[in-house]
């Protein structure tokens, strides 16, 4: 069925300092297709299509684009020949409108023409199935419209072959079901499509070919329609993985937690959280779902006494601990981690080694001014030995360890100071599938040891088969309390955006 | 084409290695600018060594150099521990020299010399500190840059001193002279081995500044602060407290200097005893990589260049401004290493490719 070929990258490799991102990676696009790249964070998938868009060049290796070899040494030139890229942030103004950002950095006139601009947008948005309003300001506009907007401003240049890096991260499944239309309009117009992602339901619900990376090499490409989940993940991990997440039922719930309308105001004045109200038992792992933003990291900061609430109360067995200190919290045995996008930057230092990281949390209960190392050395061998932590040795830092590893100390030290309640953010961020399973694991023997777990999730599968109940927020307020086994992923992506019926024709 | 590229750490020993290229092409290039200025090099450096070394009233006249500029050190250190950039070591130093007057001229000659002393010391140390606690407050509270904040208050702290000296602290039996009343007996630091025992309490301050970053909880809690805002506040630290005690106490420390300044050299205070002891500071503090043994080492080294300088200008004529250019072209050269530990520079093989396309 493919005619022509779009893009064809033969032998690429790049390294960074020792790190070898790409290394021999041959991929063929043809025109009128939808690629899946697939891999596990750090396979080198953002690596082989930033040098397609010209951000990186190669090492060795040659790339042709509808059959010329090309060199880039800017994004400019693969601009010209027609290669836009979509980036997992979004590149765009805030301030500006929708039609001043599609026209941003282009060659043109002094005066831009509005009206024959708005006319050429709207052409685009037809024949794509795109629909924006051009004189909306970005600050204005949902995740979804965003994105609508980066991809007409990439079809604006005359992209032929797009490159979209995790466009469903930040999306709603109705949001998802729309993007997936949009791409199926661009084959049927003729454009190449790669997509860059790690969710396989996805994969197999909108590509025609898959290409799977590993460790920076290509392993196959394969037709969508004869493969299997479980074939793609063995690609992808290397090795046969057990993918069931096991829900165990506690009968003996106690309530631990208990939220009663909670206000949350932030910096900018809104309201980050308004009338939030539930609660958490012991021995349940209650879920938190929500598109980005939605107050998830103000609920974990409020309940660790970070964030301030302005109204409300929030009881830990029977006593209000709105007003207490985060240590003071940290003392009752309310333990959070944190794993924001950079992984570091909240629960651990990056710089200091295990044992000093686990000291973070312990040094406060040590009586006298002076630093005790040895209890903590012994804790950190323990962790290392228990969550089977591959480092060096206890004390090299832990900006060396990989992100499983990393996300291993952390939640091995919250879990190691016996808490009663855990709040963990985003524990998965970035891992790879069996590191990922491995913190289900932990998460789960933890339920089942009676502590309140609170997870704040991205992947609403995840969420529906590890939680026991989930909790939906959308901009600050509960929209529901669900429980998974009752729901279908739709209906949580309804909540999710506030409950209206819009966008349910996709 | 040459291109930059980040590079894998290397291992301690690289690092030295490269650390000490860097100070020896620094030498090398100073000897190249004072070729320049028509001297031989070897007999400057040599006279540089003679004059801060070469005989016991010079290596005492080294040792004053160095006191004031560790101390000051270790204050520092103390802020940049936790990324504070405090460069606000001057009008520290002026306040505690300030402070220090305060008592000195007050209490009565009288009192025995070793609690005047004491006094003063903790009056120069509060004075030096709350100059610093002001910043660090207004950054807690507001969130202010406090690199401008720290600049600004050295020149309130020696405007506030010039205006002492030429006001309200004049001493009438001066005849007119703008100068402030010398100190009795009982407000001189004693001396040990021919220098004032400011050496003493420098050596001492280092083991305790030591052992303070290292082995305390307080110290923990400002290292995790400069390396990890959200970090420290995820593990229920107190940041503006952390901050503030830090500042006390490395305005504290820069107080200090300006006590055994005023008391032992000055004898009074003048509005120019801080003398840039406060910006050298943050050189060696830097260079010295925020430990307090290797910041021992470096400003001795520092002294050894600033005393020669001075003896060059007597023995050889060459103008002790030479010694500081000195002191620049190792600063350029050491900082600059920085980028050679982190980077390396490749060429690129595009230059073939070019042609295909």
């Amino acid at each position: 069925m493919q005619s022509n070929i779009a893009i064809q990258m033969e032998n690429i490799s790049k390294t960074f300092g020792v790190v070898k991102a790409n290394e021999d990676v041959n991929l063929t696009v043809y025109n009128s297709e939808v690629h899946a790249l697939l891999g596990e964070n750090g396979a080198g998938k953002s690596t082989l299509m930033n040098m397609l868009s010209g951000i990186y060049t190669p090492d060795s290796g040659s790339i042709f684009i509808q059959g010329q070899e090309v060199h880039f040494s800017s994004p400019k030139d693969s601009i010209a020949l027609g290669i836009g890229m979509i980036h997992q942030h979004f590149k765009l103004v805030d301030v500006l409108t929708a039609k001043e950002n599609i026209i941003l950095g282009q060659k043109s006139g002094v005066f831009t023409k509005g009206k024959d601009l708005t006319k050429r947008v709207r052409e685009i948005s037809d024949r794509y199935g795109l629909d924006i309003n051009p004189d909306k300001k970005v600050y204005d506009m949902s995740v979804g419209e965003k994105q609508t907007l980066e991809i007409i401003k990439v079809l604006y240049r005359g992209a032929k072959i797009l490159i979209m890096d995790e466009p469903t991260a930040v999306l709603t499944p109705q949001e998802i079901k729309r993007l997936f239309q949009i791409i199926r309009n661009m084959r049927e117009q003729g454009c190449a499509v790669v997509i860059i992602t790690h969710k396989l339901n996805e994969v197999k619900a909108i590509s025609d070919r898959i290409t799977v990376l590993r460790k920076g090499r290509s392993i196959e490409t394969v037709e969508t329609e004869k493969v299997g989940i479980p074939n793609l993940i063995e690609m992808m991990v290397g090795k046969k993985v057990d993918l069931a997440i096991e829900k165990k039922l506690i009968d003996d719930k106690k309530p631990l937690l208990d939220l009663d309308n909670v206000l949350v105001i932030d910096n900018e004045k809104k309201h980050a959280l308004e009338d939030v109200s539930f609660t958490l038992y012991g021995g349940e792992i209650l879920g938190v779902a929500g598109v980005a933003g939605s107050g998830q990291k103000e609920l974990c900061e409020t309940i660790a006494g970070l964030t301030h609430a302005e109204k409300g109360r929030i009881y830990f067995e029977g006593d209000n601990i709105i007003g207490k200190t985060p240590r003071d919290i940290i003392r009752l045995g309310i333990r959070m981690g944190f794993i924001p996008e950079d992984r570091l930057g909240m629960g651990l230092v990056g710089s200091m080694d295990i044992v000093h990281n686990i000291i973070l949390k312990d040094y406060q209960n040590q009586p006298g001014i002076f630093l005790k190392r040895a209890g903590c050395t012994e804790k950190a061998n323990k962790i290392v030995k228990k969550l089977d932590i591959q480092t060096p040795s206890i004390y090299s830092p832990v900006k060396k360890l990989s992100g499983g590893n990393i996300q291993k100390v952390l939640l091995g030290r919250e879990i190691d100071s016996d808490p009663k309640v855990l709040i963990t953010a985003y524990p998965v961020r970035g891992l790879d599938i069996g590191a990922s399973y491995k913190i289900y694991d932990l998460l789960n023997e933890q339920k089942e040891k009676g502590v309140g777990v609170l997870f704040i999730g991205e992947d609403l599968d995840v969420l529906i088969d590890l939680c026991d109940r989930i909790l939906v927020l959308c901009n600050g307020r509960v929209t529901g309390i669900v429980d998974p086994s009752k729901v279908t992923k739709e209906e949580i992506g309804l909540l999710m955006t506030g409950g209206s019926m819009e966008q349910e024709d996709a | 084409m040459l291109k930059i590229s980040k590079k894998a750490e290397m291992p301690k020993k690289q690092e030295a290695v490269i650390r000490t290229i860097a100070i020896l092409l620094s030498i090398l290039c100073a000897g190249l600018v004072i070729m320049i200025l028509g001297f031989n090099p070897v007999t400057v450096f040599g006279q540089i060594i003679l004059g801060a070394l070469g005989t016991e009233m010079r290596i005492q006249q080294t040792v004053i150099k160095a006191v004031p500029l560790l101390i000051t050190s270790l204050g520092i250190l103390v802020a940049f521990k936790m990324k504070f950039w405090n460069i606000g070591g001057e009008g520290q130093i002026m306040m505690g020299a300030f402070g220090a007057s305060l008592v000195a001229l007050n209490v009565p000659a009288t009192w025995p010399a070793p609690l005047t002393l004491f006094v003063m010391a903790a009056c120069a140390m509060l004075c030096g500190g709350f100059w610093a606690f002001i910043p660090a407050f207004f950054k807690g509270r507001f969130g202010t840059n406090e690199t401008i904040f720290t600049l600004m208050m050295n020149y309130i702290a020696i405007k506030w001193v010039t205006y002492l000296q030429y006001g309200p602290w004049k001493d009438p039996g001066s005849q007119g002279f703008p100068k402030i009343a010398t100190f009795e007996d009982n407000a001189i630091l004693p001396k040990l081995f021919g220098v004032h025992i400011g050496w003493i309490i420098a050596l001492i301050l280092v083991v305790l500044v030591y052992i303070f970053i290292n082995h305390t909880k307080k110290g923990f809690e400002i290292t995790v602060v400069g390396e990890s805002v959200e970090t420290a506040r995820y593990a229920g630290m107190n940041i503006n407290s952390i901050i503030i005690i830090s500042m006390l106490i490395s305005g504290g420390l820069c107080g200090l200097t300006g006590m055994i300044q005023a008391s032992a050299i000055e004898r009074t205070l003048t509005s120019s005893l801080s003398g840039g002891y406060g910006f050298t500071a943050i050189i060696t503090t830097w260079l010295g990589r925020l430990s307090p043994p290797i910041i021992l080492f470096v400003c001795l080294a520092f002294a050894i260049l600033l005393q020669g300088g001075a003896y060059l200008q007597i023995s050889m004529a060459v103008p002790s401004s030479v010694a500081y250019m000195i002191q620049g072209i190792i600063l350029f050269f050491v900082l600059g290493s920085e980028f050679f530990l982190q980077y390396k520079i490749v060429r690129t093989h595009n230059t073939e490719k070019k042609e295909v396309a």
